[in-house]
This record gives C-alpha cells, sequence and structure tokens, in this order.
C-alpha cells in the first residue's frame, strides 16, 4: 500500500528544519520525500499542518502485569496513538518487577496483542527492583530488553550498583537511573523553599538530585557502562552533566514535559495531580531546565506517564500517590514551550523522537527515506480545553484538567499504517 | 463587621479586618464567659462536631466549651486513626459524617492540607483545629489576642518566635496572622528547626537567642515537637535547654514590659524555665488558655451566621 502526504510542513529533527513538502509511504516506510506522485498512491492532503516523526516516549508507566485497572496495554497504546506516541518503551515497575525473562517475554506478547502502537520493554537492573541483586542481564538482553533501569528506586548499595553496571558494561547494555540523594529526599513531598514550608509539607532540597547526579556519575567514569539519567531537573546538576559529556563519557539526560511546563507554585491548594516524583521544581530551575533541552545538553524529554486511580489521588497531600498520566497531553504540552518561543518544533522534536531513538539504537524519529513510517500529523496552533475524563487512558490523573491548550494530533501512522485519526 | 468566610482553614485565607471582627466579637465572649451564667445562644439548634484525628486534650475541650457556651449540641468523634486503621479515607469519613447533617466541623489532622481536602467533600462550616505542619488557625486568633489585651494593639510590635518553628504549625499561622497586622517578627532557633526557604519570609532570622530578643514586646516559645521529629535535629535536650530555652536572664535582653507566651503543653526544662511560666507578671500562658474559648465562640459564631444566610440564601433560590 502506499500513501502520499502532501502539503505538509515537514518538520525534521536532524536538520533542524521546518519545509513545505510531501512524503510517501511505501511499505510501511518513507520511500521518498519531496517525490512524484506513483500511479495508484493514496493521496492525502496534509492542508499546510505539521508532519513529525512519531514521538518515541522513554519511561511509560503501563499497569500490566498488577494494575491493569489503572492502564493495560490496549488503553496505553489508544491513548499513546491518540497523543501521537508511536512507540512507547515501558517502565519495569510494574507488579511484579519486570526483572525476568518469563515475565519480560509474558508482556511483549501482551503488548503486540493490544496496542495499536510500538512497545518495547525496559527491565529491571535488579530483583524486585530491591537493589540487592542483579537481575539477569544477559537473558533479558536476549528477550528482548531495550535498558535496564530500577526506575524511581535508587539502589542506595553503591556496591551493588557498581557490580551491577560493570556487568552491564560487558554486554554493552543501557542503563537508566533516577539522579536522587534517597536519604534527603526520604519523604519528601515537594521542592524544599517557602512554598513547601507555607504549606507545611515536607521538602527535598534540589542538591538532593546534584548529589545524586554526582554519585552515579563517579560509577559511570569507573565502569564504563553506557548510562542515561532520566530526569534532570534542576539547575545545580546541569555544570555536572555538561561536564560529564565533555569528557567523552557516554552518557545522555532526560527530563520530564511536566518539569518543563510547570512549576511548583501549581500545586496550590494541595492539589495532588501535581504531585510526581521528583516534586515540581521552582520557576528558576524550570526555565533552566528548558534552556538545558534547547541547547542540546538535555537529551530527551519524556511525558513519565504514571497513571494512578482516583483513590490513590484522593488523599492528604503526603499521603497521595506520585506521577501523572501524559502520553495523550504530551504534545499539546509541548506546544506551550513552542509557542513561548522556548524551543523550535524540530527542536522538540529532537528531543521527543529523534534522540530517544538514537540512544535505544531504534531506527525511528527520522524523517528520512528508508527510516519507518512512524509519524504524526499535528496542528500546533488548534485551541481546545482539556476534559480528563475525554482521555483514553483508564486513569485520568492528569494535571493539565480544564486548562487551556494549543496543539492538536490529526493523524498517527505506525509502519505506515493509519493509527489514530482525529475525525473518527 | 465583616467576616466573609464559609470555612476557618487558615490565616492565610482572613482579610485583616476579618482578623479584627473575631477579636472584636471575642472580647464580648471574654465578659460572657467570666460570669456564673455563660450561656449565650448563637449556635443554639446547631450541631457541632468535634473530629480529631490526633490526640488532644486542650484544643479539644476548649472547642467543644465553646460550642457548649454557645448552646450547641457538640458531640466528639474518638476517631484517632480508629476507622482509618479500618482501612475508611479520609473522603469517606468526611461523607459519612457529612450525611448525619452536623452544622459546624471542627478537625485536627496529622497530615497538612488534609482539613482543606475534607472542606470541599461537605457542606458545613469547617474548623481547622491544626492540621500537619500548616495551620492552627484559632491558636493565632488566641495569640493576637491575648497580645491586644495586654499590648492594647495588635500591630507595630516587634514579636519573637522561638524553638521548633520548622515542624509547627502554630509558628505558620502566628507569622502569617503577625504579617497582616504589620508587625515586626523574629524567628529565633537553631538552624536545624527553620523551615527551608524562611529567608524569603520576610521576617529577621537569629539563632542567637539574646541576640533576637533584644527590644521585642512579645516572646512566644513553642513546644519542641519531641513526636514529630525523625531524629537527630538537636544535640539533646539540656543543650538546647542552654541555648534556647527561656528563662529570667535571656528574657532580660527583650524589653521591660515584654510578655512571655506559650500555647502548651509546656515542657518545662525543655524550652521554658518552670518559674517563669509561673511568673504572673510576664508569662500570659493561662490568658491563652481563656482567651483561647472565647475566639473559638467568636469563629463559630462567625461561621453560624454565613452558614444561615447561606441556606436562607438557597431556600428562596437567589444566585451567590
Amino acid at each position: 500500500m502506499t500513501t502520499l502526504l502532501t502539503n505538509a510542513r515537514l518538520i525534521d529533527p536532524e536538520a533542524l528544519t521546518e519545509t513545505t513538502g510531501s512524503l510517501l509511504i511505501e511499505n510501511g516506510q518513507i520511500a521518498a520525500l519531496n517525490g512524484t506522485t506513483p500511479n495508484g498512491a493514496t493521496v492525502i492532503d496534509c492542508g499546510g499542518k505539521c508532519l513529525a516523526p512519531g514521538i518515541v516516549d522513554l519511561g511509560v508507566k503501563i499497569g500490566e502485569p498488577g494494575e491493569r485497572h489503572k492502564e493495560s496495554f490496549r488503553s496505553a497504546g489508544l491513548a499513546a496513538a491518540a497523543g501521537g506516541v508511536t512507540t512507547i518503551i515501558a517502565r519495569p515497575d510494574t507488579n511484579p518487577s519486570i526483572d525476568n525473562p518469563e515475565t519480560l517475554e509474558f508482556v511483549t506478547r501482551r503488548a503486540a496483542e493490544a496496542s495499536p502502537v510500538r512497545i518495547r520493554h525496559m527491565a529491571a537492573l535488579t530483583k524486585g527492583r530491591e537493589g540487592r541483586e542483579m537481575t539477569e542481564i544477559g537473558f533479558l538482553l536476549d528477550a528482548g530488553a531495550i535498558a535496564f533501569t530500577d526506575c524511581d528506586h535508587v539502589v542506595t548499595d553503591t556496591k551493588v550498583l557498581s557490580r551491577a553496571l560493570t556487568y552491564a558494561r560487558s554486554l554493552g547494555a543501557l542503563v537508566m537511573g533516577h539522579p536522587q540523594e534517597p536519604g534527603l529526599s526520604k519523604g519528601a513531598a515537594t521542592t524544599s523553599g517557602k512554598f513547601a514550608s507555607l504549606r507545611g509539607l515536607p521538602g527535598v532540597s534540589p542538591m538532593a538530585e546534584r548529589i545524586g547526579f554526582d554519585r552515579d556519575m563517579g560509577l559511570v567514569e569507573m565502569t564504563g557502562v553506557r548510562y542515561h539519567f532520566d530526569q534532570i531537573t534542576t539547575a545545580r546538576a546541569l555544570p555536572p552533566l555538561e561536564r560529564a559529556k565533555g569528557n567523552g563519557f557516554d552518557v545522555t539526560a532526560g527530563t520530564s514535559i511536566h518539569h518543563l511546563t510547570l512549576n511548583e507554585f501549581d500545586v496550590g491548594n494541595y492539589r495532588t495531580f501535581f504531585k510526581v516524583k521528583p516534586p515540581l521544581r521552582s520557576e528558576d530551575d524550570r526555565l533552566a531546565t528548558v534552556q538545558a533541552v534547547a541547547s542540546g545538553l538535555i537529551d530527551i524529554i519524556s511525558s513519565m506517564h504514571t497513571p494512578q486511580d482516583e483513590e490513590s489521588k484522593r488523599l492528604p497531600y503526603e499521603d497521595a500517590a506520585s506521577g501523572a498520566v501524559a502520553l495523550e497531553t504530551f504534545l499539546p504540552a509541548a506546544m506551550r514551550l513552542h509557542h513561548a518561543g522556548h524551543l523550535s518544533l524540530p527542536q522538540l522534536f529532537r528531543a521527543m523522537a529523534l534522540n530517544p531513538a538514537r540512544r535505544l539504537g531504534l531506527p525511528q524519529g527520522r524523517l528520512a527515506v528508508g527510516a519507518p513510517a512512524d509519524l504524526v500529523l499535528f496542528d500546533p496552533d488548534a485551541p481546545f480545553v482539556l476534559d480528563r475524563f475525554k482521555l483514553r487512558s483508564k486513569s485520568k490523573n492528569t494535571p493539565f484538567d480544564g486548562q487551556r491548550m494549543e496543539g492538536r494530533v490529526l493523524a498517527t501512522w505506525v509502519a505506515g499504517k493509519q493509527v489514530f485519526s482525529a475525525e473518527a | 463587621m465583616t467576616f466573609r468566610a464559609r470555612h476557618l482553614l487558615g490565616i492565610e485565607h482572613l482579610a485583616p479586618e476579618e482578623i479584627r471582627t473575631v477579636l472584636d466579637l471575642a472580647e464580648t465572649y471574654v465578659d460572657l464567659n467570666r460570669r456564673t451564667v455563660k450561656h449565650a445562644d448563637a449556635l443554639a439548634g446547631m450541631t457541632q462536631i468535634n473530629m480529631f484525628f490526633e490526640a488532644s486534650t486542650r484544643t479539644q475541650a476548649s472547642f467543644e466549651l465553646a460550642g457548649k457556651r454557645l448552646g450547641a449540641d457538640v458531640m466528639n468523634m474518638s476517631v484517632a486513626h480508629s476507622s482509618v486503621k479500618k482501612g475508611e479515607t479520609l473522603i469517606d469519613t468526611a461523607l459519612t459524617l457529612n450525611a448525619m447533617h452536623p452544622d459546624l466541623l471542627v478537625v485536627r489532622h496529622p497530615a497538612s492540607g488534609a482539613v482543606d481536602l475534607l472542606a470541599q467533600k461537605v457542606n458545613c462550616a469547617v474548623l481547622n483545629a491544626g492540621d500537619g505542619r500548616h495551620e492552627h488557625p484559632t491558636q493565632a486568633l488566641l495569640d493576637a489576642l491575648t497580645i491586644r489585651r495586654a499590648k492594647g494593639r495588635i500591630q507595630r510590635l516587634t514579636v519573637a518566635i522561638c524553638g521548633d518553628i520548622a515542624h509547627s504549625r502554630v509558628a505558620r499561622s502566628n507569622l502569617i496572622l503577625l504579617g497582616k497586622m504589620e508587625n515586626r517578627i523574629r524567628l529565633i532557633g537553631p538552624p536545624t528547626l527553620m523551615p527551608s526557604g524562611v529567608a524569603d519570609f520576610g521576617c529577621e532570622l537569629y539563632d542567637d537567642m539574646r541576640e533576637g530578643l533584644k527590644g521585642c514586646d512579645v516572646v512566644m516559645m513553642l513546644r519542641l515537637q519531641k513526636e514529630r521529629m525523625d531524629g537527630g535535629f538537636i544535640p539533646s535536650e539540656r543543650e538546647y535547654y542552654h541555648r534556647y530555652g527561656l528563662d529570667a536572664e535571656k528574657l532580660s535582653f527583650a524589653k521591660e514590659d515584654a510578655i512571655v507566651m506559650h500555647p502548651g503543653p509546656m515542657n518545662r526544662g525543655v524550652e521554658i524555665d518552670g518559674e517563669l511560666a509561673d511568673d504572673i507578671n510576664r508569662s500570659v500562658i493561662q490568658d491563652q488558655v481563656e482567651m483561647g474559648v472565647a475566639v473559638r465562640m467568636a469563629c463559630m459564631d462567625l461561621l453560624a451566621r454565613n452558614l444561615r444566610a447561606e441556606r436562607g440564601r438557597q431556600a428562596v433560590g437567589v444566585m451567590v
């Protein structure tokens, strides 16, 4: 099947350009850019809207196994398709954790049956994410694990972590860590400061991120492992990140869309949908993080999609669960950064599609001949008011409920097959 | 007279004129409480439920007495985690109570923001009797009344708040109230017991008590909240008493007529010298207890008036 998408604003994150042109899909791949119309091709006029490589979302929580009432592969896949996310990189912080090849094979099969978008799985670095014994990294790699992480559980025993990293290094595995000093962040619900104090909430110093970063970076130097920091959210962690990259270590860093678009004051009167991990930061930290994405110092933006049901959020702030759903709001939220003039559309898709795909060794994330036809067509200016009950995720815990957003996904293709249309 | 609030959740939500309204009305209840027959009927026919998720003797007794003197039917729910232990959420507890049609709900809870959360789910007036480290509004109001009666005014005073400020909801509410009424506030304590971001509070900060007390009109001591501590905030009780315990010698650095306050219950010999606490010439600690009942009567009276007005409007279908 051949499809020609004409009259599209092509967002190219490699060349960092926006040009009007056409894109030909053939056999699930991008077959031509600005070429001729082959006979028998289905022609779709994009009406001048933006066409970009589909989002590769590194670090999505799906509730299978264990919490399917919060999110299933089906609901996550539908939400992703509607949000322009064509590849989900799922987290292993499930119940039980994805920490052995049998569980990994199970979720891989379930995901392939149920989801309209691609889902790849990360595996836990230590068994049960308990930070005591490393998982079967070799078997898990063979079974298709794309990276290894204990998610927000910091491996506190440095000896255990150094061995796991050394072992991962020998297999060339990518490890994702959560830079946080767990002693300082224990029990914290907010970032320390005047706001935390006036709300009477326990806060964590932003320095805890920097200390966690420094420790992990020391182990990266020691072991030579390929390492990705899942979320850098504070200004203080940026200079050491810059040094580490300058020194040639194989490190990359990510951040979350919420830390780029919201700050600590958004919590307001104890609104638990704004409780995420790490907690939202000061406006100064937010702006520094945005700037670091623009400069390329921070490589990847993730949704950090974390579904939570109403019961786990309708609690006093300290007791409420952390996390926010974001697959469907990822792109509209990112458009805030575009409209504010902080990041161009190609820069955004560099961080949301190209860089994560590259880091994980995937062929996605590019608008190039031969690349998989994983695409998103969107209108960056279309306004709407977000109604959380219209989200496709099983959980509705979005901080953007009731907010004015700009940016709508019009259509999504995975391997050349249309998996979402705004009209349908 | 101005008092618009539907709930009393924190001093943060009160305007200075609303604070003055509470204090003025409380004065009349101080007089009433000193009579032999202490009855008024401001809350006659109304139901007041005291729901304390955290153990309290003094505050609960004060609210109970205040409600009874105003003629309310008062019920004390001993919820100290009984239904919570059975797995019931705070919101379910609130909805259960709400179904019994209370008019005034007095709530204390160990989690900051829990009373705000509860207030969103019920249709009676909610009074915050202390939520976590957040606010304790009636304490700040009774402190303000005590100061106003002792000093003749509640503005342009220099007030020192001393001790465990980080863990204290009393300190939060007091510094918001005293700030709104345009006083000069000093926070005195070891840096480990100061809240984060304290430099942005607009207060003067001291870790030396003698230095901090110089020229103060009011010295507010805080309880050293031992039960709240993870451990290791101070080296020992005796070192704390040596450096931050209020005694006559340290008090001599404050103004000659400075008053000494404490929200109770006191740890004698930890944060305050026992003899000084009992010195009727300097200590107004017993007055605070007396003012507490009057202030709580005033708060409940005002909230009940607003509640009646709101229900009246609803009954005749006026849009609000």
